[in-house]
């Protein structure tokens, strides 16, 4: 029995939505306690800001791993271009809502409101993926993946081009601002403004306990996003349990199969990766843009295997395990490390330059040279952590925490109608 | 005796043989893969609710006939008509929607889906298989009243070739024979007028090759379905299917009753390679 089996069936126990808020409460909880442990006087601020960007951090991969476990945990679409299409969303959004007079220096854009950015930002980053999509609908599934990679890499240089840094389109003046990249109408000032606003009392409340205005937004913010990843849950929910979640699956499993029953899986494939692209579109604007401003740096290839790595945690397949993948993934592995390094601190020992003396300690049987530097290098070290643990899940649970789940790809209950004579399958 | 010979003859055969209502045609149907010509100018035709057999030694082009008529291989030359119209390189998709169906050589069960799921995603038009329909609230109505219908088939179904206490397994875990069963009950929920069967007693012990061929029966009494079967076990063909196709090197051979062929010098002499 080992520990996997162990969270597992205490996860299983739990109804979805039950799991999930327990799930991120727990790591709330964990914030908290560390906060407690290393802030003294002034826990409460430092509590609000863990929690905060922990939240942000979950409410950004869990949109990001729905997105990825439509298109490649149901459909079996390999889609490794997931920065590319998060910087489409974002720069499209940009460009739409960037002040039309903007302070010196900056780019100017066409001036919309935020919402109208949004919509926009997803349609076009589910017309580019449509665009990738195409081409590669003739081939097998890794050259799916060679053509997201390349077009990912192509966006990114695009964006980071000067000739498109600032440009005239019909004489007005917008663009991507190249490699400074672009200030605008950002998310979290939504945020912000609301909890000052109509949450002005609780601000207050706060701020009586030393939490300062900004952890507060940026909570808030964080809550906010929660709710997005709570409505995209929702529609991928009835879109994956639907006789079209079933073709979906059915195309993962066997694509002849598939066409011989009479779908036309081309169709199938290119809404499904429309659809995807359009939810990570908007994850680069309210993740990756919230603080209104992006740059070409943002959108590295690193986050599209991040978001893999999330995705194979909590298990490819069950959407309630992208939610837990991406919860333990940017929360217990990303997140907590690194505060623990700069946050904890082992008396007097001081850390050793380098890893040779670090090891070197060992010989006299001193681990605490190596303590040390461990918790000074956490930052660097925590992706040797997300390596072993990928390592570990990938050999004993393939399938993930919740991947081995049935989610049955249909809108009804599955029961033998009334009818039927008994003998029910034993489940 | 020659190839062209062979085809000549074949060819005024089928006309004199006069299938009343041929169901599928194919005419002159040629594939090529690279220099290799897998099937050279096979013609012969099915007639409507006919149970009728391909037979043939390794390597004379049944599976490559069978991938060519439903799709999965466009064929280099030659004609396919079913029902009338003229299917030629049609993709698979479209064949089955006009009810010409097939299942595999090796059963290809969708094996992290359950038994049910696999039986379910078969019936053709279903309205959830639009997005927007499954999505939105007001019209999710029509789809679960369309998946409660099918859920009720897909355990009739299952019922009928009694592996309906499997539903809810994964089709992956299934034995060999029970995928069999699997692969016909999922191909007859697409509500097929006409279905090919590649092999579809290969490795299944006797009782369940009874049980099998009883339904195939069955289906074409009370439903008329029209089967075409590739088969190796000559026993099977020659008891159980009333016209039989002979191939050899990628075209008809001979074509008749059981009779006709079980006497045909040129069938003995193309299985056992020689003088008989």
């Amino acid at each position: 029995m080992s520990a996997v089996d162990t969270v597992r069936n205490r996860l299983d126990a739990l109804p979805d939505v039950g799991l999930v808020v327990a799930f991120i409460a727990s790591i709330w909880a964990v914030m908290l306690v560390l906060a407690i442990a290393v802030g003294g006087a002034n826990w409460a601020n430092l509590a609000a800001g863990f929690i905060g960007s922990v939240t942000v951090l979950i409410g950004g991969y869990a949109i990001l791993a729905l997105a990825l476990n439509l298109q490649w945990g149901y459909t079996g679409l390999f889609n490794i271009g997931i920065a590319g299409f998060m910087a489409v969303g974002a720069y499209t959004t940009a460009v739409l809502t960037a002040p039309t007079d903007p302070a010196a220096g900056a780019v100017p854009g066409l001036g919309l409101p935020l919402w109208v950015g949004l919509i926009g930002g997803m349609a076009m980053a589910a017309i580019i993926g449509g665009l990738a999509a195409l081409p590669a609908l003739r081939l097998k599934a890794d050259y799916l993946a060679i053509v997201t990679v390349a077009f990912s890499e192509i966006i990114r240089l695009i964006v980071n081009w000067d000739g498109l840094a600032e440009v005239s389109l019909l004489g007005v003046p917008i663009g991507t601002g190249g490699a400074t990249g672009i200030s605008f109408k950002s998310a979290n000032q939504v945020a912000s403004t609301f909890i000052n606003g109509v949450g002005q009392p609780l601000v207050a409340a706060m701020e009586g306990v030393g939490v300062s205005g900004p952890n507060l937004a940026n909570l808030t913010y964080g809550i906010l996003l929660l709710l997005v990843v709570a409505a995209s849950y929702w529609v991928l929910a009835r879109i994956t349990n639907s006789p079209f979640g079933r073709v979906l699956k059915a195309i993962r499993e066997d694509e002849t199969v598939t066409q011989s029953l009479g779908k036309d899986t081309r169709l199938f494939k290119i809404k499904t990766f429309m659809i995807g692209c359009a939810l990570m579109g908007l994850a680069g604007v309210l993740f990756r843009g919230q603080a209104g401003y992006i740059s070409p740096q943002q959108f590295r290839p690193t986050i599209t295997f991040y978001v893999f790595a999330a995705l194979i945690i909590g298990g490819s397949g069950s959407n309630t395990g992208s939610i837990i993948g991406a919860a333990t993934f940017s929360g217990l592995l990303f997140y907590l490390p690194a505060r623990l390094g700069e946050n904890v601190s082992l008396g007097g020992t001081r850390a050793p330059g380098n890893i040779i003396d670090a090891v070197a300690g060992l010989g006299s049987l001193d681990p605490l040279p190596l303590l040390a530097y461990t918790i000074s290098n956490v930052s660097t070290l925590r992706f040797v952590l997300i390596g072993v643990v990928l390592i570990y899940i990938i050999q004993n649970q393939p399938d993930g925490l919740l991947g081995h789940r049935n989610e049955p790809a249909t809108s009804v209950s599955l029961d033998r109608p009334q009818s039927g004579s008994g003998g029910e399958a034993d489940e | 005796m020659s190839e062209p010979e062979a085809t000549a003859r074949q060819e005024t055969a089928v006309t004199s043989d006069a299938i009343d209502s041929p169901l599928l045609v194919v005419d002159g149907l040629r594939k090529e893969f690279g220099g290799v010509v897998a099937v050279d100018g096979a013609t012969f035709s099915v007639a409507e609710g006919s149970l009728t057999g391909l037979i043939g030694p390794n390597g004379a082009g049944k599976s490559t006939t069978f991938n060519c008529i439903t799709g999965i291989h466009e064929p280099t030359g030659g004609r396919v008509t079913f029902d009338g119209q003229s299917i030629t390189g049609l993709p698979p998709y479209t064949l089955a929607n006009r009810g010409l169906v097939r299942t595999f050589q090796i059963a290809r069960e969708l094996s992290e889906m359950t038994v049910l799921e696999n039986v379910m995603l078969a019936p053709g038009g279903q309205v959830g298989e639009s997005v927007i329909r499954s999505v939105t609230p007001g019209l999710r109505g029509d789809v679960i009243e369309a998946e409660t219908a099918v859920r009720d088939r897909a355990w009739e179904t299952l019922e009928f070739f009694e592996i309906d206490h499997l539903a809810h397994e994964n089709a992956g875990n299934l034995s060999g024979g029970q995928r069999k069963l699997l692969e016909m009950a999922r191909v007859l929920m697409t509500d097929p007028e006409m279905i090919l069967l590649d092999e579809p007693l290969a490795g299944v012990n006797p009782t369940l090759e009874e049980k099998l061929l009883e339904r195939i029966h069955e289906l074409r009494r009370e439903q008329g379905l029209t089967f075409l079967l590739v088969e190796h076990d000559m026993d099977v063909i020659m008891n159980n299917c009333e016209h039989i196709i002979v191939m050899h090197q990628g075209s008809v051979l001979a074509e008749g009753d059981a009779e006709t062929i079980k006497s045909d010098e040129r069938v003995l002499e193309a299985y056992l390679g020689g003088d008989v």
